[in-house]
């Protein structure tokens, strides 16, 4: 696999996080904004899949928060770790392209339970 | 009538050098430079340190004064001591050749990567170009044409204390002002040069630069620009 960090590359990570930012800031918003008003009996488990289960607007919602969250967080991981860290640039590459692919595969694979657990 | 005196520590030698305490005689309007010069003249001629212009043109005597970088030949005591004292280093970021000299080798050869020279698409047999002084590239050309080299934003930009390679508000500030002036023919490898993350995508837009720049220019927001223009380049697959 080729991770380079052309300057070609790297403006394209930039572009990436800025535009997975906005994104997640309406996400961001969304969601807490359901957390604090859609409660009614508490924050408990039955609430939140009696809201996510089988709706498919939640699962596009989060399934879209999740891809948002796996781009931006290794980007910014990467430029962390870039300036901090005397790690070579290609290590954290690849650190950070498997940390995007976890938070990929766990986070989708959550929703993807919650939505299967159906309205309740 | 006593002679109200200042205590001035001057940082002698190299990197690991030290401080050393010189006593000088407080006068009105003076400036930091005043009190090195009075230091190196009166008290101890083998204190090194540059200056040229002494009117804030040239740019050559910044140093760190009370913790932050200064041109000191418009720095006046007055608007800088702490209870009666002042400490005077070389400026960050740049090795030390002596005493408050430091070698700026780095920090010019950083204009010439970020493509800091102007190249000119017209020959001398051509017509002046025309351009109108409310002309808007103009007018970003204006703002951050005033720079003088002076090295204090790159002294105080925690990105370069991080990233060594990272090209600095000073030469991205000139990469901006090229960008923007239509005589100039090189922008495509100018774009090429400043992208990446140790171009103008390393900026954490904290603003050092802006706060510490004598001329009171805007680098941050020069740096701004070249993200933009950069992107635009990226997407339009110019870089």
């Amino acid at each position: 696999m080729n991770i380079n960090t052309s300057a070609k590359t790297e403006t394209w990570l930039w572009l990436g996080q800025r535009l997975s930012a906005v994104v997640l800031a309406v996400c961001v918003v969304v969601h807490i904004v359901t957390m604090i008003f859609a409660m009614r009996g508490g924050l408990s488990t039955g609430e939140i899949a009696g809201r996510v289960g089988g709706n498919v607007w939640w699962l596009t919602f989060y399934g879209l928060f999740v891809l948002s969250v796996s781009v931006h967080a290794p980007i910014g991981i990467r430029a962390v770790l870039l300036e901090s860290t005397p790690i070579s640039a290609r290590r954290i590459g690849l650190l950070c392209m498997i940390f995007g692919l976890f938070i990929i595969v766990f986070g989708i694979k959550a929703v993807i339970g919650l939505y299967q657990l159906g309205p309740v | 009538m006593t002679t109200e005196m200042l205590r001035v520590s001057v940082w002698r030698g190299k990197a690991d050098g030290e401080f050393v305490q010189y006593q000088v005689p407080r006068q009105e309007n003076q400036t930091v430079l005043d009190l090195v010069t009075y230091i190196q003249r009166y008290l101890d001629p083998t204190v090194s340190y540059r200056f040229s212009c002494r009117v804030g043109v040239c740019g050559s005597c910044a140093m760190t004064v009370n913790g932050k970088a200064r041109w000191t030949c418009r720095s006046h005591v007055a608007n800088v001591a702490h209870g009666g004292h002042i400490e005077i280093r070389p400026l960050e970021s740049l090795p030390v050749v002596k005493d408050l000299v430091v070698d700026m080798t780095t920090f010019f050869d950083k204009w010439a990567k970020a493509k800091g020279s102007f190249e000119p698409t017209r020959s001398r047999h051509d017509d002046l170009a025309s351009i109108t002084s409310t002309d808007r590239q103009r007018r970003q050309v204006d703002a951050g044409i005033e720079c003088i080299g002076c090295g204090a934003c790159y002294a105080t930009c925690d990105v370069v204390k991080w990233k060594p390679d990272y090209l600095g508000p000073a030469a991205l500030n000139r990469a901006w002002t090229l960008a923007n002036d239509v005589r100039d023919g090189g922008n495509q490898q100018r774009l090429r040069a400043v992208a990446g993350d140790d171009g103008c995508l390393g900026c954490h837009s904290q603003q050092g630069c802006v706060e510490r720049c004598p001329q009171k220019l805007n680098p941050t927001k020069a740096i701004a620009g070249l993200k933009r223009l950069t992107v635009l380049a990226a997407i339009k697959g110019d870089l």
